[in-house]
């Protein structure tokens, strides 16, 4: 009995340190480097589902080039990236527990969620939990003192909305101007935003109460009383790529011949495929892959990214920032990979070249002007024309 | 008003050949199928596939994704409402699995055609203008109002003359009688549904030439498909028709007259349907026993 249990215990003893010296082994073949998890939680399913998906795949494709290359370098640990991803269908109660996962496990830097809602939902989350988060949505709530975990992903409505009608006034001489908008809240805020913005700059809005239901298949009736108020200007407030060419469409077929804009980003090909030379003219805010920009980085990530997925969506173009600012911001002070309060620190402070950006331009937090505090990402403010398939850039701005 | 007559018309015809399928199935297996909606988004990839993509006619295109469709329909049918339908009497059975369905098809879509918005092609250029833009429809919506139209009068003869057509009404009538009278449940269950999933295919094929297609379609069509077949009764083909026309429109002139109030059409679609229901629950031309 006694030489039984020996034999048994002894077996185990063997057992554990074989399973142990392997895995060991095992692990330090497939890792040569630590793992630094960045989250993502946001809209991958549903009618929104090209929004987050973008969003998810440009921080895949960043993270499986810095990967591919040797891994990202904080202080003295090199790091390979893993993105985490959680869907959060565009419900804010799925955003909450999202970032409750992302919390449970030990991130503190997460990407999204996409929209207003969602945003604002998970912000009591991510402030105790120490969670900085990136998100696409524009409520200056958020990013407005006390609050200041979060740091707004692109350029919103209410800064590329009055540059846009300024220009074409100027340009073109708009005068009179119509907003129509889905009936959800990050459009119909939007549309708030753009009215007062139009109206500060003294345009006549002759429109500003017609919504539509994002399934709508048929937008003719939609857009019927709206074009007998004979607009120069027609503004698609926050409208969301699948809806944009029908939109166009409906509106040319109605025998509209003025301007159409947004102030959202918009995908040459769907719009080539849903409106064709309809959407001719169409302007749109676009990322940093125009040909006046892009360096060969951008071009590089474009497509590893087209390799990685099959196709591109000009969207990401944006999107890839987030993931850029929060490495750079941690290899600036490597102290902040797990302390948000030296991350916050060096918000204030961080300029580092954008590698995506021809010139001189510099990855750096600004906001100060809407926010009163840094908590957007500098990302170039491209104001594009489609025409035949391709955007054309009208021009470029910075925002802070 | 003529503009809006022309837009109720034409939603009005899409609407009623999307509840044409959905009733079928219901009235044939009583079964929701609230896969509905996503068998009209692969209706419609497919269709932009193999004229798009691929550029083939686009009538080639249609009948693929009719093909396609009544064949998804035939398997579901054979390999998972059958089963449940025979070993369980509850149902939610039913009900959860077509919800199972719905979603599983659209992790299927995202994996196989992707995220984005897709269109194709207009199939007929032009706008036909009447006096000068009191009226206006495009060329390609006048042609698929009425291949929509000419879809739903094929599928009412061959439902009313073809022996399939009269296994099958017999089947939505009284399934133990149709049995004893030599009908073979199983397989007329499958056609039916088959037939149900191909409508559903072919209302995608037409429809992606207008409004484009994508991933987050399936439930909001289901979701109106359900309110045509409410508002006409329930399984009856013809409740299906009138409650598609009359959806449509209320659409056309709610969007219309209301636009003033903001998006309140389909508050006032919502409320009139929940009165309707509390007045006549079996809809315009369903019995109140089922």
């Amino acid at each position: 009995m006694f030489k039984r249990r020996n034999f048994i215990k002894s077996v185990a003893i063997v057992a554990m340190t074989t399973t142990s010296m392997l895995a060991a082994g095992l692990s330090g073949a497939l890792a040569a480097n630590e793992i630094l998890k960045i989250g993502f939680v946001g809209v991958t399913s549903g009618p929104a589902a090209a929004w987050g998906i973008s969003n998810a795949r440009s921080m895949q494709a960043r993270a499986a080039w810095i990967n591919e290359t040797g891994g990202v370098k904080i202080g003295d640990v090199t790091y390979d990236v893993e993105i985490v991803t959680f869907d959060d269908q565009k419900d804010p109660k799925r955003a909450i527990a999202g970032f409750e996962k992302m919390a449970q496990e030990g991130i503190h830097y997460v990407v999204g969620p996409n929209v207003d809602d969602g945003a604002a939902a998970v912000r009591p989350v991510a402030e105790q939990n120490n969670i900085i988060y990136f998100p696409y949505a524009f409520p200056k709530a958020l990013y407005t003192a006390p609050a200041s975990n979060a740091v707004l992903g692109m350029v919103a409505n209410y800064q590329s909305g009055p540059a846009i009608y300024k220009y074409l006034m100027e340009s073109k001489g708009v005068k009179k101007v119509a907003f129509v908008a889905a009936n959800e809240s990050d459009p119909l805020s939007q549309r708030e935003g753009g009215v007062a913005a139009a109206k500060a700059l003294g345009l006549d809005v002759v429109s500003d109460n017609v919504t539509y239901q994002v399934d709508t298949t048929d937008f003719t009736p939609v857009l019927t009383p709206v074009m007998r108020t004979k607009p120069d200007l027609l503004v698609l407030s926050g409208v969301a790529p699948a809806n944009a060419p029908q939109l166009i469409r409906a509106a040319r077929e109605l025998g509209y011949q003025g301007l159409i804009s947004t102030e959202t980003a918009q995908d040459a090909s769907v719009l080539q495929e849903g409106a064709g030379e309809l959407a001719n003219g169409f302007i749109s805010v676009g990322g940093a892959s125009t040909p006046e920009i892009a360096t060969d980085a951008m071009k590089e990530f474009v497509d590893r990214y087209t390799k990685m997925f099959g196709e591109y969506n000009d969207e990401s173009n944006t999107k890839v920032y987030a993931l850029e600012y929060i490495l750079e911001t941690m290899k600036a002070n490597p102290a902040s990979k797990d302390d948000v309060a030296e991350f916050k620190k060096t918000i204030d402070t961080l300029s580092v070249p954008n590698i995506y950006m021809k010139g001189d331009a510099k990855l750096q937090y600004v906001g100060s002007t809407s926010f009163g505090q840094k908590r957007q990402l500098a990302v170039p403010m491209v104001v594009n024309e489609y025409k035949d398939g391709k955007f054309e850039t009208l021009f470029i701005a910075q925002v802070d | 008003m003529e503009q809006v007559l022309a837009n109720g018309a034409y939603l009005g015809a899409q609407y009623a050949l999307i509840a044409l399928g959905l009733t079928l199935i219901f009235a044939l297996m009583n079964v929701l199928n609230f896969a509905h909606g996503q068998m009209y988004v692969i209706g419609g990839f497919v269709t932009y596939t193999v004229y798009a993509q691929i550029g083939l006619p686009f009538v080639v295109g249609l009948a693929a994704s009719a093909v396609t469709l009544a064949i998804v329909g035939a398997l579901i049918e054979k390999f998972l409402f059958r089963p449940v339908i025979k070993k369980s009497v509850r149902e939610e059975s039913t009900m959860l699995l077509a919800a199972g369905i719905a979603f599983f098809l659209d992790a299927i879509i995202l994996l196989v055609f992707g995220e984005k918005q897709r269109g194709v092609p207009k199939i007929i250029n032009g706008v036909f203008n009447y006096n000068d833009f009191t009226m206006v429809m495009p060329y390609d919506k006048i042609l698929v109002g009425f291949l929509a139209i000419a879809s739903i009068i094929i599928f009412i003869l061959y439902m009313q003359y073809s022996k399939t057509g009269r296994a099958m009404r017999a089947l939505a009538q009284d399934k133990v009688a149709a049995q004893l009278m030599g009908v073979d449940v199983d397989k007329y269950s499958m056609i039916g549904f088959a037939l149900g999933a191909m409508l559903a295919g072919v209302v995608g094929g037409l429809l992606v030439t207008v409004t484009g297609i994508n991933l987050g379609m399936g439930g909001p069509t289901s979701i109106k498909a359900f309110m045509m077949v409410m508002i006409g009764g329930a399984g009856v083909i013809s409740g299906a028709i009138a409650g598609g026309f009359i959806l449509g429109m209320m659409e056309a002139v709610g969007l219309s007259v209301l636009a003033a109030y903001g998006d309140i059409t389909y508050l006032a679609i919502f409320v009139s349907l929940m009165v309707f229901l509390a007045i006549r629950p079996q809809g315009l031309m369903g019995k109140p026993w089922g």
